[in-house]
């Protein structure tokens, strides 16, 4: 169902995913903050419309929020199809359009009107920009976005004025965080205009060593410079990462084949477990799978396990709300049998 | 983004960590670079604005605009309202965002310098859309035929203006019935 989870795409060992998102609005319409009763409503009628007039092919669907329940709307955010400000109460009018394969989405009256976003597996930011490029242009014979001369694209806040652009991948590190790389990395990409930060937890201690790398600023550069600079960087880091594995393989195999096999140990016979060691003990199997320290039977991609650690993804699986017991339970039970090959995994 | 003078390495509040964010504070219209280790950029505030633009970036933008001394000429506009939809550069201090797409001309003269400092340049170099992007070039146009119109009244060239008058005349009536 999430495409770009499956693994797949050029240096999906290291990249696991490329977002471009694009910030548009409606020309000489009260930004999504200011908007009241009716006004918000012709807002969502009229984007709604608009996703009606585009070519079948493209096969989005809109959803008012104040259709999606609480736990589906958790979901929604743990899969980075709408933000946590989009989905909190109280909804007005406030939507997500998104296509069977969830490779495609848009989030409706959010901070800017339309927030479009294109997420695909490994490093392709140039492909996903194409895509997104297009559905604008879609969107924009139906729409009237409103554009300056010399902002470009009017945000509703300054950063993202101009293109509207922010381009992300999301990187697996773990070879450059145990080898302690990553703020000399952190430091080097702050004054090239790219911002790094945790996908799970901040600073340092990143749980899952997974990192979220993009452009600072949207104006003053066109879409394909700001798409090709944000590659190179990725090519860079996916370069290094590749380097510290090898040193590490070099340096010190006995400890990381410890280390990884400690973590399939756990990961499999786990009856109770944190969300935080999850993440910790599936990057180490990911890394040992990538190193061909192991081979994990199971089907299920790193992205996919990742999510399947989150909340709102297990209280979907039970259908219910959990108690955060309920909940360490439930994940030990899925990641076990995710892991291990279906039919031989403990029950 | 590229600053001029050299970076340095460790942190310039600690003087021991290796310094990993970089920002540029504005006090009272003086511009100043800080490079800090992780640590002491988020004792200082500093930390969400360059890891989390999106969320947390108004806070520190609030406080960048906030800086605007009441006597200076932009803080005696800081009362001024948009037209379109009443929100004051007060209120954009406040919250970090503008209330609707008009607000960028009402506030032009404050947005101006404001904008550099967060982009490091405030020309648009990216996508035009194809149809604002067509009324503009129209509009462009019609600019361009007024100032030849004024150098052929000028020189008392009334043919030729007589001609770019209609011209312009009908630029201007297929913009209105676009
Ligand atoms: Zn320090
Ligand atoms: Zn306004």
């Amino acid at each position: 169902m999430t495409a770009w989870m499956k693994n797949g795409g050029p240096d999906s060992d290291i990249v696991l995913s490329s977002r471009v998102r694009l910030a548009r609005n409606l020309a000489h319409t009260q930004f999504p903050q200011r908007l009241e009763g009716d006004q918000g409503k012709a807002v969502m009628n009229q984007i709604a419309q608009a996703v009606e007039t585009l070519k079948p092919g493209w096969q989005l669907q809109w959803q008012p929020l104040s259709e999606v329940s609480g736990i589906d709307r958790q979901v929604l955010v743990e899969k980075h199809l709408a933000s946590p400000a989009l989905v909190q109460d109280p909804v007005r009018f406030e939507g997500v359009v998104i296509d069977p394969t969830e490779t495609v989405s848009l989030m409706v009256n959010e901070e800017d009107h339309l927030r479009l976003q294109v997420f695909l597996s490994g490093l392709q930011l140039n492909e996903a920009w194409q895509l997104a490029n297009r559905l604008d242009d879609e969107l924009e014979s139906v729409l009237d976005f409103s554009y300056d001369a010399n902002f470009g694209y009017l945000t509703a806040c300054p950063t993202n004025l101009g293109t509207g652009l922010r381009a992300s991948v999301m990187v697996h590190l773990p070879a450059l965080v145990l080898t302690r790389h990553v703020p000399q990395l952190f430091t080097a990409l702050a004054q090239i205009g790219v911002v790094v930060r945790g996908l799970y937890g901040e600073g340092s201690d990143v749980a899952g060593n997974i990192f979220q790398i993009s452009n600072q600023v949207s104006l003053g550069f066109s879409e394909e410079e700001f798409i090709h600079n944000l590659t190179v960087v990725a090519e860079q880091i996916v370069g290094r990462e590749r380097n510290a594995r090898y040193l590490l393989t070099q340096s010190h195999a006995l400890e990381l084949a410890d280390r990884v096999g400690r973590a399939w140990g756990v990961l499999t016979h786990a009856r109770i477990i944190s969300s935080e060691e999850a993440l910790r003990l599936l990057s180490d199997v990911k890394l040992g799978e990538d190193l061909g320290l192991l081979t994990v039977p199971g089907k299920a991609s790193f992205s996919e396990l990742a999510l399947m650690t989150r909340s709102g993804y297990l209280m979907k699986e039970a259908g219910r709300e959990l108690s955060p017991g309920e909940r360490d339970e439930l994940r030990a039970s899925i990641l076990r049998k995710n892991l291990l090959a279906h039919d031989e995994g403990e029950q | 983004m590229s600053p001029s003078n050299p970076v340095p390495l460790s942190c310039q509040r600690c003087q021991r960590r290796p310094a990993s964010v970089h920002f540029t504070r504005v006090v009272n219209g003086e511009k100043s670079e800080r490079y800090l280790c992780e640590e002491c950029a988020r004792e200082e505030g500093a930390y969400h604005f360059m890891l989390d633009p999106q969320l947390t970036v108004h806070n520190v933008l609030g406080g960048l605009i906030g800086q605007v001394p009441e006597s200076s000429p932009q803080g005696a506009s800081s009362h001024v309202a948009c037209p379109h939809c009443g929100y004051t550069y007060q209120r954009f201090a406040e919250t970090g965002r503008l209330g609707c797409d008009r607000c960028y001309e009402t506030f032009r003269p404050q947005l101006d310098p404001l904008v550099r400092r967060i982009q490091g340049a405030v020309t648009h170099h990216g996508k035009i859309p194809s149809r604002a992007g067509a009324r503009l070039k129209v509009r462009q146009q019609v600019e361009q035929l007024r100032d030849q119109l004024h150098q052929a009244v000028e020189a008392e060239a009334f043919e030729e203006a007589a001609k770019l008058r209609d011209e312009i005349r009908r630029l201007e009536v297929s913009a209105t019935e676009e």
